[in-house]
């Protein structure tokens, strides 16, 4: 990979909102060449999306996070695309894993409520003709999300000046 | 009653000509000020990487706090000199030829005083770090100054050094890439330095703690250069790579000769690195590698940020090519590095080393190091912009 793109990649991976000017000068270019650059990355999809981690506790919207593992029969004609594809449609389900090991597939599902979350497994996954079984594991707190710690971090001390 | 008595009497000559650290008087000058941006230290401002602490931890708890070989640990040895046969095809025996000290700081002490006498001559290429005088007049050894300049990218140059080589020089102490200008040597110019060194058969301790931190082309060790390997020491440590400054690791590679001369000093003096350190700097040789590239790319986007931002408010920066410091030319400004500095702190609240910290030829220039955060970089370059435009 070109350096200059895995620089650009890296600084909006860490701080999406990263206007072209702060790129340019973090990287030796000049902020057209950055605005090229990123719209070509977004054009050619290695760019997929912006987004914003919200901390929803800290905000007071107590959302319910689920983990839901999934075994599934494989039908003729029809792969774990096409199971993907026919739970990846629910809004209620954030991410969507094919796993090696025990289980076939894992998902992450958000409720406003645990009857919430219980209930739509049970109507809508666990319904599903591919669906063998399902365990469901509540979210009680997360600690890190997408790289990102969400609590503050104590910050370190350091001489203000030194050798 | 006994006689009253004054103990300054009691300190050695020695430590009397040991000229007081420019730096030091800035940590007076900080002290008590609030909203202090500093780009005064010699540190990552990155915390060790987890996996290496964790391993530190590790070892805390499974009781592995007794002393070690002299030497250092065989198997961080052992992995020092994979290490170095794999970037450079370097090979140094792990028995002989490597020797763990306390940081690099003892390393400088101890290869000094391992291979000077008194009265021996010591070429030191300013600027430079504030170390190198005073290893040398600790030793006994008389330190001559060869001076670096902007125009030629702060590099060595052959004439300069030959000039400065007399019946009784013994040793030149290189630093590339450089603290305080984060210059580099290309591999022709290392070349015509060890020219000399044969022709005028002399001894070389390079402190190379900044390899890793090469932004541009590949780091060449000097004792890679045909028949240098038993003419040099290779200073070097886990401070600046891997974020272990307080851990206090550093290495030298030499000669047999020469490790178990430095090795004498160091049994006596400071027996063997603390050994959870060691166990942290063999996981960092091991395990390491991400992390660094990934903290070296960090500093690399933070370089191009300061020296586009210092040139933007008027001050001249040569792009450095290694380590973690932007050395702006502030002369301009009809101040000298002195006046500048103490004038930044006391209006602006920033924190910068004068350059002639690191000798003459520092003069007029400023140590800025870009291990900060690329938030305190930004404000600091704003303040120092708005300092520049009302002066």
């Amino acid at each position: 990979m070109d350096e200059k793109i895995r620089h650009i990649l890296e600084i909006l991976e860490s701080d999406a909102r990263a206007n072209p000017e702060e790129i340019a000068a973090l990287t030796d270019m000049t902020a057209q060449e950055v605005s090229q650059a990123i719209a070509k990355l977004e054009e050619t999809g290695v760019i997929r999306h912006y987004k914003t981690i919200i901390d929803w506790d800290l905000a007071g919207e107590n959302y319910v996070y689920a983990v839901i593992e999934l075994k599934v029969t494989l039908e003729r004609n029809l792969g774990y695309q096409a199971i993907a594809e026919r739970i990846y449609k629910f809004p209620e389900v954030r991410s969507v894993r094919l796993l090696s090991g025990d289980y076939d597939i894992s998902l992450t599902v958000r409720g406003r409520s645990m009857k919430d979350v219980a209930f739509f497994v049970a109507e809508k996954i666990a319904t599903l003709d591919q669906v063998q079984n399902t365990a469901t594991h509540f979210v009680l707190k997360t600690y890190k999300e997408d790289g990102v710690i969400l609590h503050e971090p104590e910050a370190i001390k350091r001489l203000p000046v030194s050798l | 009653m006994r006689p009253p008595c004054d103990p300054s009497k009691f300190v050695a000559e020695t430590i009397k000509n040991v000229p007081p650290s420019g730096i030091r008087r800035f940590f007076d000058l900080v002290s008590g000020l609030e909203d202090v941006i500093s780009l005064g230290v010699g540190e990552p401002d990155f915390i060790t990487p987890w996996h290496i602490r964790e391993m530190c931890i590790h070892s805390l708890e499974k009781g592995q706090t007794s002393y070690t070989s002299n030497y250092g640990l065989p198997e961080l040895r052992d992995e020092l000199a994979k290490t170095y046969y794999r970037r450079y095809g370097l090979e140094y025996d792990p028995a002989s030829e490597i020797l763990v000290t306390t940081g690099v700081s003892e390393a400088l002490d101890i290869a000094v005083r391992a291979v000077i006498n008194p009265g021996d001559e010591v070429i030191i290429v300013q600027p430079a770090y504030v170390a190198y005088v005073p290893a040398v007049v600790l030793a006994g050894g008389k330190p001559v100054i060869v001076s670096t300049y902007r125009e030629d990218d702060f590099r060595l140059t052959a004439e300069a050094l030959e000039a400065a080589i007399s019946s009784k020089t013994k040793a030149i102490m290189l630093n590339f890439p450089n603290n305080p200008t984060g210059a580099i040597m290309a591999r022709e110019e290392l070349e015509d330095i060890a020219d000399l060194v044969a022709e005028h058969d002399l001894f070389v301790i390079s402190d190379e703690v900044y390899e890793c931190l090469t932004y541009e082309g590949k780091h060449v060790p000097f004792s890679s250069l045909e028949g240098m390997k038993e003419r040099t020491i290779m200073l070097n440590g886990f401070s600046k790579t891997y974020a272990m400054t307080g851990l206090r690791l550093g290495f030298a590679m030499a000669a047999p000769e020469i490790i178990h001369s430095m090795m004498m000093i160091h049994q006596y003096s400071m027996l063997c690195a603390p050994i959870t350190a060691q166990i942290g700097a063999l996981e960092a040789l091991r395990n390491g590698n991400d992390e660094m590239e990934r903290m070296v790319r960090e500093y690399d986007r933070r370089r191009h940020f300061v020296v586009r931002g210092f040139n933007r408010i008027g001050l001249d920066c040569f792009t450095p090519k290694g380590a973690f410091y932007a050395f702006p030319y502030v002369g301009a400004t009809g101040l000298s590095s002195d006046e500048f500095s103490e004038r930044l702190l006391n209006e602006k609240k920033v924190v910068a080393i004068p350059g002639d910290v690191f000798g003459e030829a520092g003069n007029g220039f400023l140590r800025c190091a870009y291990a900060a955060s690329l938030d305190d970089l930004k404000k600091a370059i704003d303040r120092m912009g708005e300092f520049v435009d009302g002066l």
